[in-house]
């Protein structure tokens, strides 16, 4: 199966998987910030919007998301035990020209995501950070009806500064592997050429940063106490 | 005149005696040097003192000594043809050194690329990745005349651009992968772009980058470094398009 063990095949699957999560990432954020009051209800009124969708939606909807988080780190690991093996020996002097910091780190800011990404659903999704602010088991009023309490949850664990840090570390980490990712995606795809090729890696910078900027923003806010429950 | 000024430098060479031999850095000191001498020249008069001294010269690749070729192949301070845009080794001239300057002279290094003595290695693996696509089998008669297959010519610039690889290896050399997408890129590249190629495009590109894979050349992660060492300025577009061509592939 050329898609699956072929050179570019592999890097196709880690560049859609990728980026797919870059789109999930977006619309995550973009929910997210209805914590800063744009929806009526904020962000307890937006969780039970996802949650009120039918079931086989939402468990559809992780299986995907799973599966593209498996693919990605699978062969992330794969490529890159490979990569590493294709220049056995490194130069006594090292002079990189267009490589980055955040391209040769790909691994490394991956994996801290990876970490990241376990910790961040321990802590808001199945909510066993901090059991006693878990907002399936604090009910609040919302349009007649009693529902989660996310925003208690979410402002009592960034009250915190070590889970603030947490936060704002990953999303740093976040940054880094986009600010690669995005323009890897064009570039794999066949998608760019010598002229869009520069404005790609600007592009998917830039995008990288508003991620960061956005996500970054709710844990620092809340921590330095302009965001309230 | 400046012939007059010369220039004593510290070169400290990779010294590999054969493929198994460890190897090691040993140094020298390069006297008498002009500015226009050219790299290679350079080592020349580095090897007449080491002759005359009963040593064993430093042995390099090289043939045509005006940057078309593609045989001289060495990483100069950890550069590809030592970093001067779109410049083989032996079009580098010493006017880019300063007198008393430590230079780190080291051959190309990727496991496709066994060294077989000093600064030479064994290129042969991108021959393989030739072999195994980097032509048309078609049959096409006699020779046909000059515009009987009309191609525009920005299409012939392109499938131009892309022939301008001359094969050294730069690109892999300059890769933190060891990766040939830069030169397999190109050479799928020049023959996708014109009709005389498009017929055997798929099962090219496919053979072409399994080999390629086979040789022991890593895999693409997108840091462009091919794209700097290249002494030709192949760009990395046609590595997009070699994707291209192969997500044609996949699909048809």
């Amino acid at each position: 199966m050329q898609l699956t063990s072929s050179s570019i095949g592999r890097k196709i699957l880690m560049a859609i998987t990728g980026q797919a999560m870059v789109l999930f990432a977006v619309v995550h954020l973009l929910g997210n910030s209805s914590i800063f009051g744009w929806l009526n209800g904020g962000i307890n009124a937006y969780a039970e919007h996802l949650h009120s969708m039918p079931l086989p939606i939402i468990i559809g909807f992780r299986l995907a998301l799973l599966a593209m988080v498996c693919v990605h780190i699978w062969f992330g690991i794969q490529l890159t035990i490979e990569n590493r093996g294709g220049r056995p020996q490194q130069y006594a002097v090292k002079s990189t020209q267009k490589a980055t910091f955040a391209s040769e780190n790909m691994i490394w800011t991956g994996s801290l995501l990876a970490l990241f990404l376990v910790y961040h659903l321990a802590h808001f999704t199945f909510q066993v950070v901090n059991p006693e602010t878990a907002a399936l088991k604090n009910l609040v009023p919302l349009h007649n009806e009693m529902v989660p309490n996310v925003l208690g949850m979410v402002v009592a664990g960034f009250k915190n500064f070590f889970v603030s840090f947490i936060y704002a570390g990953a999303m740093v980490a976040l940054f880094l592997h986009l600010s690669h990712g995005i323009q890897s995606f064009f570039q794999t795809m066949g998608w760019s050429c010598d002229k869009s090729q520069p404005i790609l890696v600007k592009l998917g910078t830039l995008v990288a940063l508003g991620l960061f900027l956005g996500y970054a923003t709710i844990p620092l806010t809340i921590f330095a106490g302009i965001l309230k429950g | 005149m400046s012939d007059h000024k010369t220039m004593t430098l510290t070169l400290i060479v990779w010294r590999q005696k054969k493929a198994n031999d460890p190897g090691k850095f040993e140094t020298y000191t390069a006297k008498n040097i002009t500015e226009h001498h050219s790299f290679l020249e350079m080592l020349d008069c580095v090897n007449e003192d080491l002759i005359h001294t009963g040593k064993d010269p430093i042995v390099f690749d090289h043939d045509c000594r005006e940057g078309i070729c593609g045989m001289c192949s060495q990483v100069i301070n950890g550069a590809p043809h030592g970093g001067q845009d779109r410049t083989t080794v032996c079009q580098l001239h010493m006017r880019k050194f300063k007198d008393g300057d430590t230079i780190y002279i080291e051959p190309w290094r990727a496991r496709a690329f066994p060294i077989i003595r000093d600064l030479i290695v064994d290129r042969s693996a991108l021959d393989k990745i030739i072999q195994a696509g980097g032509y048309t089998s078609c049959h096409t008669g006699g020779v046909a005349d000059g515009n009987a297959i009309l191609i525009p010519k920005p299409v012939a610039d392109e499938a131009m651009d892309a022939a301008e690889c001359v094969g050294c290896g730069a690109c892999v050399a300059g890769c933190p992968n060891g990766s040939a997408m830069l030169f397999t890129g190109a050479k799928v590249s020049q023959l996708a772009i014109l009709p005389q190629g498009k017929g055997e495009a798929a099962t090219r590109v496919k053979n072409m980058t399994n080999t390629m894979t086979e040789c022991g050349f890593g895999n693409c992660s997108n840091h462009y470094e091919c794209m700097a060492a290249c002494p030709k300025g192949i760009n990395v577009k046609f590595i997009a398009r070699m994707n291209r061509e192969f997500i044609k592939a996949l699909i048809v």
